[in-house]
Parts: structure tokens; sequence; C-alpha cells
């Protein structure tokens, strides 16, 4: 089973002597641009918000491009004493969530400027959430897989509470705080008992320890247990999922666009290492588990998403949703299957990250027009936006030829080819389900008046007719997103091409 | 040396505790404590694995001193959050926090 899912180097290698710092560029870089632009901000508090904007812009763009020339690295597989990976698979979600993170930047500049809250701890917080993103995708040994957790959800903790006179985002803060920490405590736990089990926090010391043990392998099992309800938590996935619609919804609309598509990326990529590889000599006693939380987050996401009426709320449902479609992928613990949840998290936050994107520019100053009905009739006074948000839902939706569905199609073929058609009809039937949601949304926007309540509109929605007012930074937000959905839909070889060497787990 | 079931014992029921706190504290600085004391269950743990292990990489010490380390950060973002949320409505009672729901 190893030899299929990943490649596993002998034991903790603890190279002494030269350290490789390459490796782990991108978050150096990251880290670094996020003390100059504190350090900007501090010293010029006479605000250029466009400056900080496009150094944050810049360092994300640096780092991109340094993750790009690890992509033919050709030094070690794990470097720093087997702490941080340097495989393709790195380099592939590392490039996913930088592009997310710039998008976020994009949107981000409109919303603060609009919301007028412009401080500067903003893109700082946002970078070092990137930085944490990025490293939990390298990470090749449990600490640092939980170092970069914790940097990841401590900044998104702060952001989520950005706009603090706002009730509601100080309350999903403190929402998605102490849940956040609860569920830390028990992936600690987890880490704990696997140290105990195999003697090692490294993850191709434990795929070692655990592929020679004969004797009772209980506290291994506790571990898995742990580890799975922490990842649970953080990529939302159902009955840990409480948090995701209070701070989905509370948050500013920028932040929760990013943290929707980015935590669930870094999270699902080191759920796979650890899971798919590290743990795999385990791999069917976890599958079970891991087969009803994807059952649970299909059905309960997609359930729960009709019955919203806040649409920040509904999208946040249909993200617990896609969590357990990705989860199939998971469950399916092949190459097919890590390929298959590969392109569908290379396409979801391009999705979702826009979907969020649409409602932030819909939405007025203050976070007004969230509701559904505020939808209605929004064809007629923006057109292109109505147009980018109903591509955008019909891939969420999982309709042809959007990227959406091909990545569904990925998931549940690699679910049936590991003997898993039950998981495949329940997702098939959760995304018949959720299709309804999405097409309500298409069929406001595109066959109801405009909701005016003498005069009322304006102060409803505080959007105006002329596309102007969306502004050009957020429209290529959201038109971007809406333009990738579209060429990875017609054309998924690119992906999978990529997928190819990117899949394969090294460490 | 105490044995090793001992100490998994206590970290067991330390963080049981700490679960039940969360779980059942209304006041948010005591659910926040009631999370050092799930934390602290696994320091507990770490640092007994790493003596009955003998490992002489010192892995289990060391992630404790990183576990304390992400506490006390996570302590000050959390006391941050609350005092916010108090000053905005005057109560951290996390039951009557409650904007947001369904």
């Amino acid at each position: 089973m190893l030899s299929v899912l990943g490649q596993v180097s002998g034991g903790p290698a603890v190279a002494h002597g030269k350290l490789l710092f390459r490796p782990i560029g991108p978050e150096l870089i990251l880290v670094g641009v996020a003390l100059a632009v504190m350090l900007l901000d501090a010293g010029y508090p006479e605000r250029h918000h466009a400056t900080l904007a496009l150094l944050s812009l810049a360092g994300l763009a640096a780092a991109a491009a340094y993750s790009l020339s690890l992509w033919s690295w050709t030094g070690p597989t794990t470097v720093l004493g087997g702490m941080v990976a340097a495989d393709r698979f790195t380099v592939f979600f590392r490039l996913v969530i930088l592009g997310v993170a710039a998008l976020a930047v994009l949107l981000s500049y409109q919303y603060l400027e609009r919301a007028d809250e412009v401080r500067g701890e903003y893109y700082p917080l946002l970078l070092f959430a990137t930085a944490g993103m990025t490293l939990i995708t390298a990470a090749a040994d449990l600490i640092v897989v939980f170092l970069a957790l914790e940097v990841l959800s401590l900044s998104l903790y702060l952001l989520t509470g950005f706009s603090f006179r706002r009730l509601a985002s100080a309350e999903a803060s403190m929402k998605y705080f102490l849940l956040g920490a609860f569920s830390s405590a028990f992936f600690l736990y987890g880490i704990a008992l696997a140290y105990g089990a195999t003697g090692t926090t490294n993850l191709a010391g434990i795929a070692h320890g655990l592929t020679g043990q004969v004797g009772p392998l209980s506290l291994a099992l506790a571990a898995s247990g742990l580890l799975a309800v922490g990842f649970g938590f953080k990529v939302a996935a159902v009955p840990f999922h409480m948090w995701a619609p209070d701070a989905y919804q509370g948050a500013p609309t920028c932040v929760t666009a990013f943290m929707s598509a980015g935590t669930k990326v870094a999270a699902f990529a080191a759920f796979l290492r650890v899971f798919d590889v590290a743990f795999s000599p385990l791999i069917w006693d976890w599958k079970p588990f891991v087969w009803i939380l994807a059952a649970l987050t299909m059905v309960v996401g997609s359930v729960l998403a009709i019955a919203q009426s806040d649409v920040k709320r509904m999208l946040a449902y249909s993200s617990v949703a896609h969590a357990g479609f990705i989860l199939v992928g998971v469950t399916a613990a092949s190459h097919a299957g890590i390929q298959a949840a590969m392109f569908y998290l290379a396409v979801y936050p391009a999705m979702i990250l826009g979907a969020f994107g649409v409602v932030m520019v819909v939405s007025g100053r203050g976070e007004r027009g969230l509701t559904l009905s505020s939808y209605a009739g929004l064809a007629r006074r923006s057109p292109l936006v109505a147009a980018v948000l109903a591509l955008l839902l019909l891939s969420l939706a999982g309709i042809p030829p959007t990227a959406g569905f091909i990545a569904k199609v990925a998931v549940f073929t690699a679910a049936i080819q590991s003997g898993h058609w039950p998981l495949a009809l329940v997702g098939v039937l959760a995304s018949v389900v959720a299709a309804f949601f999405y097409l309500r949304v298409i069929v406001l926007m595109y066959m109801q008046e405009p909701v005016i309540a003498g005069g009322q509109r304006e102060a409803e929605t505080g959007f105006d007719a002329e596309p102007g007012a969306v502004g050009s930074l957020g429209f290529v937000a959201i038109a971007v997103p809406a333009l990738l959905t579209l060429i990875f839909g017609v054309f998924p070889g690119i992906l999978f091409g990529v997928l190819k060497s990117a899949s394969i787990i090294r460490f | 040396m105490i044995r090793l079931p001992y100490l998994l014992f206590f970290s067991a029921v330390l963080f049981s505790a700490g679960v039940y706190g969360v779980l059942a504290r209304r006041n948010a600085v005591l659910v926040l404590m009631s999370i050092e004391l799930m934390l602290n269950a696994v320091n507990v743990n770490l640092v007994a694995f790493n003596a009955y292990l003998r490992d002489a990489a010192l892995t289990g010490q060391v992630f404790a001193l990183f576990v304390i380390t992400v506490a006390a950060a996570e302590v000050g973002i959390g006391l941050a959050i609350v005092i916010l949320i108090y000053r905005n409505r005057e109560t951290i009672n996390v039951d009557e926090v409650n904007l947001l729901k369904w």
C-alpha cells in the first residue's frame, strides 16, 4: 500500500550538518513581507492602503515564483531534520493557496476601502495565515503540522473579528476561536498518542513504526481517531462543522472568501499526507470512520443549505457539503483518489472564492443585502456580475461544462474504483439536493423582478445599477475564478497532467 | 519512576475534565481555562511518553515546549476576543452571544 500511495524514505532522516532552507523559501518570503508590511504601517501611519496591498501582492507573487522553482527540486525529499517535505505535492498546493491569497487581497482592498476599515494589521495577518497554510502542505512531521495549523488558525481568528464594531463579526470570532482551540486540543492529544505508539512524530517514522507493529494497536487507533476529529474540525466536516456557518457569516466577506477557500485546501493537504500515507498501515481501521464522515458531511451540508435565507450562510453550508465530496476522494485512498481530491482542491477554492467575492460585491457597505431576496433581478441590474455568479453556482452544483462537474466525476470514479459505490451513490444524491439551492439563486437572479419597496432598494442592497460600482479590482477577483472554472471544466487535462507527478506524496 | 499507565490515566482524567468544562461552562473565560486544561493534559502525555520511550531526541519534551508557547499565544488572542465581546455587549456568557444561528 505504501508504494502505491507515496514514497516513504527510511525512517526520520536526522541529517546533521547542512541545513537546507530552500524548501521553506516561500514561507520565509511570506513572513518577511508580512513583517515589512507591519513595519511600513507602523512607520508611516498616514495610510497608504494601496502601497500595503501592492507590497502584499508582490510578496505573494515572489513566494509563488519561488514555489514554482521548487518544482524541479532534486535535493533530499525532506529537509531540516525530516521536518519539511520538498515534493511536488507541496508545490501544487502552495500555488493554489497563494493564488487564493492574491485574489483575497484584491477583494480585501475593495472591501476595506468601502467599509472604511483600513487598518494596517490586516495584510500582515492575511500573509501570516497564508504562510501557515502553505507550510502545512509541506509538513512532514506532526510538530510542523501542529505549528502551521496554529499559525493559520490564530491569524484567521483575528481576521474573522476584524470588523469588531459589528456585533456579528466579534461573535463569529469568538465562536470560531473557542471551537478552533477546542479542536486543536483533540488534535494535539492525537499527536501525543501517535508519539506514544510509535516513538516519533515524524510522518515517515510513524508509517514505518505502524508497518512493523504486531501487538495491540489501541494507542495508534486512538491517535488516528483523534487526529481525524481535529482535521474534521478544520475542514468543517459534519458533525464538527458547527463553527463554519457562524464564522463564515459573521466574518468580513473578504475574509470569508479567503478562509473558506484557503483553510480547506491547507487542511486537506495535511489530511491527505497524514492519513493516506503516514497512517496507511491502519487504512482499514480509519477508512470506515472517514467513510461515515464523508457521507454525513455531504448529506447534512446539502440539506441544511436549503433552509438558509442568508447567502453567506447558504454558501457556508455548501462549503461544508463540498468538504464531504473531497472526503470521498480521501476515503478512496488510492492514487486515483488522491488525484481526484487534489483536482477538487484546485477548482473548489476558485468556485467558493468567486462566489463569496460576488456576495461581497453585491452586498453594500456594512454587510447589507445578504438575504436571498436581494438577489432578485440581479441580472437586470448588473448582467455581468449575475453571469459570473451563475457560472460559479453551476460549477458548485457540478453541472457540465464547468470544473465542478469534472471534479465530482473524478472523486466519485475514484470511490467506485476502490469499491465504495454506496458512498458515490450518497454523493450523487447529495449533489442533486444541493443543485436545488444553487439553481434557486440563479432563478432569482434571472427570472424575478428586483424587490423595490418605495426607494428602499438602495438602502437594502447598497448596490448601484451601473457596473462601475463593482470596482475593477473586485471584478478581476471574481472574473478570474469564473474563467478558471470554465477553463478547467473544458480542458481538465491541463490540471490532470500536472497532477500526474504532483500527486505522489514523498517524504 | 512513576509507571506509565498512571500518568496516562491522570492525563486522560485531566483532558476529560477540560472537555467537560468546555461543554458545561457558560462563561467564556472559564471555557478558555478548560481548553488550557486540555492542552496541559497533552503536555503531561508528551512528557510521560518521552520518559517511557527514553527518546534521545527528546521529541516529547520539545513538543511540550511548543505546545506551551502556542497555548500562551492562544490565550492572548482568546482573552482579546473575550474583552471585545464584553465591550460590545457587557456579557461573556456564551449562551447569550447568539446573534448568529441556523
